[in-house]
């Protein structure tokens, strides 16, 4: 029962309207205001970006092109003996075919002719012997071959060496350069798209080095990251959300599994190095280790991603099953992970997102060596993507300052692709109720 | 149907379906049921009527251990389906709700297909025993839901893609598919227009020939045109019980009384 006669009537109404209308302008005020500092926000994070991806394609671009030499060698008998064959001296042979192109070079001098070899690529001579060994028949005939330029000539040819510089301050002499325009001009310079890059591994040499090693060992750590994580994070969202009781228990675990997703990476590594490499004696630089350390990361992420996929669930669908006498199983199975599926893999594809590029607990487990083949199982040794830019970063020659960015480029459009999957499947499978 | 039309009166005695006596549900400080006891004839609309947070939908899920759902809440005393003790350890929910049917306020269909959405229940109960056997579960439930018409050439079309009205006769029709004994509706048609309503209704009233219907609701209207039973419950109490009729004509209770004539609500 409502006592509204005994309630006051209303202030003057006049004067209410005429102090709203003094509010209204600088609440107008204040809501512009704020529009445009959002928008500011957003110019600059957008600028940044900008300038992260201009500088790297910029400087990364000229390693998807590889400068190349078409050479026609003559495989003569007397250098590469057919009985002999592994020992041959391809690098003679090289070094004649380059002479028969340069007319002017003096062929019975050792330095001239070491020099001829150094324009092509260390690579030549291998793969040279490679189409011999595979071929026999080719010792006594012309071959044309086409080899990768050393990475000094590849600069050269990319306009990356200055030629106005004094001629000891540069990797190529006046004598070097004459001989690449001669070449170029005889058209046996090309420089197609450097599909070397995907698929040779790491090399100590610029214009052989690739990225096949990193790219397998991603997909090696990354494999087992999702084999891990997924189940385990789904499974103890599943019973932390549905299951389990609501106690203190219950509450520190759910805070030190939100902790566990603010540990920073570093700290994975230097456990892992502890547990896995050393109690369980796993290998090093293996990928079966890095994927482990970064299923223990990516785990509290997908824990987290998929409770709250599950709470977004609305309670009138669990009523619904629980009415028709579902048991508290089959409303999980049955109805509730179905709906919370996209929301579930939307937040597994962006912890293994983050996973793909996290460097600093691959280090920690050896994942930054030196290895010049692609993993062919997970218990290899293996680089992985960001610890392939970490070693070119850290090497001297030229090629590499454009390869890291290359590199870093194809990491980026990894993740990249990874996120739209997430966004695709979001949106695909996304429900109105 | 004519809006105010008093359904007929004339009950058969019955025994009663369900028996309570002094049941109690508190969430954990708060009282919300207060010493209720009433026994539920079979084959009969029951209507509780009361202003809200008077605690009939809690009342209502009790009788399906729905309440067994929200860890704070505490159900004491007896409540009886054909003489068995449904709180006793051994009667497992599962199986009580499959013979206690449910139907929400707001329509509730899974987001499946029409198709699937009945066939839930005898899937997970095992009722059909052949896929030409679950399609006539279906097509009879769809039939006793008074939607078979509207959906028989959309059975594979997702349940959600069908109007307020007619989403809530599908879960009507879900319910039964489980050939439930008692069907509990809670505030069924208050997210529904009037035609809507009209038509649920109908429905109600023919479910009464096989169900022991009980229908919380809001309406006092609905009550009087529904129901042949009527309880009003008030602040966690069952004030009165009794023939819709007499309730609405000549309550015992002030308290009804002023409910009645819209002076508290």
């Amino acid at each position: 029962m409502t006592d509204i006669t005994n309630a006051p009537g209303p202030r003057s109404p006049h004067r209410t309207t005429e102090l709203i209308a003094g509010t209204l302008k600088r609440r107008h005020a204040k809501e512009a205001r704020l529009k445009w500092i959002g928008l500011g926000a957003i110019g600059i994070a957008f600028t940044m970006l900008f300038i992260l991806i201009a500088s790297l394609v910029s400087s990364g671009w000229q390693a998807f092109a590889q400068t190349h030499i078409s050479v026609a060698v003559y495989i003569d008998p007397q250098e590469v003996p057919a009985e002999n064959l592994p020992r041959g001296g391809f690098d003679d042979v090289l070094a004649a075919a380059m002479a028969q192109m340069l007319p002017d070079a003096d062929t019975d001098d050792r330095a001239t002719m070491r020099s001829l070899n150094g324009i092509l690529s260390n690579g030549a001579q291998f793969s040279l012997r490679d189409q011999v060994v595979a071929n026999p028949d080719l010792i006594g005939q012309t071959v044309t071959i086409k080899v990768p330029v050393s990475d000094p000539f590849d600069q050269l040819n990319k306009g990356l060496i200055d030629r106005d510089t004094i001629e000891q301050n540069r990797r190529v002499t006046d004598r070097e350069i004459a001989w690449f325009d001669t070449l170029k001009d005889q058209g046996a310079i090309s420089k197609p798209f450097n599909w070397a890059l995907f698929t040779n591994a790491d090399s100590r040499f610029p214009e052989l080095a690739g990225l096949k090693g990193a790219l397998v060992g991603s997909f090696w750590v990354l494999s087992i990251c999702f084999i891990i994580s997924f189940p385990l994070g789904i499974g103890s969202a599943i019973y932390l959300e549905e299951f389990a009781p609501k106690n203190k228990l219950s509450d520190f675990i759910e805070v030190n599994i939100n902790n566990l997703a603010a540990v920073p990476s570093v700290v994975f590594g230097l456990l892992a190095l502890a547990v896995f490499i050393g109690w369980f004696g796993m290998p090093r630089s293996a990928p079966i280790v890095g994927g482990l350390t970064l299923a223990l990361m990516t785990m509290p992420t997908i824990i987290i991603a998929t409770r709250a996929a599950l709470k977004a669930v609305p309670p009138s669908i669990r009523e619904a099953a629980l009415g028709v006498g579902a048991s508290k199983q089959q409303v999980v199975f049955h109805h509730v992970l179905p709906l919370a599926m996209p929301g579930i893999l939307t937040g597994t594809i962006i912890g293994l997102a983050q996973a793909l590029g996290e460097t600093a607990p691959l280090l920690l487990i050896g994942m930054n060596a030196f290895i010049t083949s692609a993993a062919s199982s997970p218990f290899d040794s293996a680089t992985a993507l960001p610890t392939q830019i970490f070693i070119w970063a850290d090497s001297p020659e030229r090629g590499f300052v454009s390869r890291t960015s290359a590199a870093i480029l194809v990491l980026l459009g990894f993740l990249m692709l990874m996120n739209a999957v997430a966004i695709y499947l979001r949106q695909k499978f996304q429900r109105k109720w | 149907m004519n809006d105010m039309r008093k359904v007929e009166r004339d009950l058969k005695v019955n025994d009663a379906k369900i028996t309570a006596r002094n049941v109690d549900v508190r969430y954990g400080e708060t009282h919300a049921i207060k010493d209720v006891s009433i026994d539920i004839p079979d084959r009969t609309v029951t209507s509780f009527i009361g202003p809200s947070g008077c605690g009939k939908s809690t009342f209502l899920r009790c009788l399906n251990r729905m309440n067994d759902t929200i860890d704070i809440c505490r159900v004491t005393g007896k409540i009886t389906i054909d003489g068995k003790d449904i709180n006793e350890r051994s009667v497992d929910p599962v199986q009580l709700r499959a013979q206690v049917g449910m139907v929400f306020q707001k329509p509730n269909p899974f987001p499946k297909s029409i198709y699937d959405n009945i066939a839930y229940g005898p899937r997970i109960h095992g009722l059909a025993r052949s896929k030409t056997d679950m399609d006539e579960i279906v097509e009879r439930a769809l039939r006793r839901g008074a939607i078979w018409n509207e959906v028989k050439d959309r059975l594979h079309a997702p349940g959600t893609g069908l109007s307020g009205g007619q989403q809530q006769r599908l879960c009507i029709a879900r319910a039964i598919a489980t050939e439930p004994e008692v069907l509990l509706m809670d505030e069924p048609c208050s997210a529904l227009d009037p035609i809507a309503t009209a038509q649920v209704e109908e429905l109600i009233d023919e479910l009464r020939q096989d169900y022991s219907v009980v229908i919380v609701t809001h309406s006092m209207q609905q009550a009087a045109r529904v129901s042949q039973k009527t309880a009003f419950f008030h602040l966690g109490d069952l004030v009165e019980f009794g023939e819709t009729e007499k309730i609405f004509t000549n309550p015992s209770d002030p308290r009804t009384e002023s409910y009645i004539t819209g002076r508290i609500g």
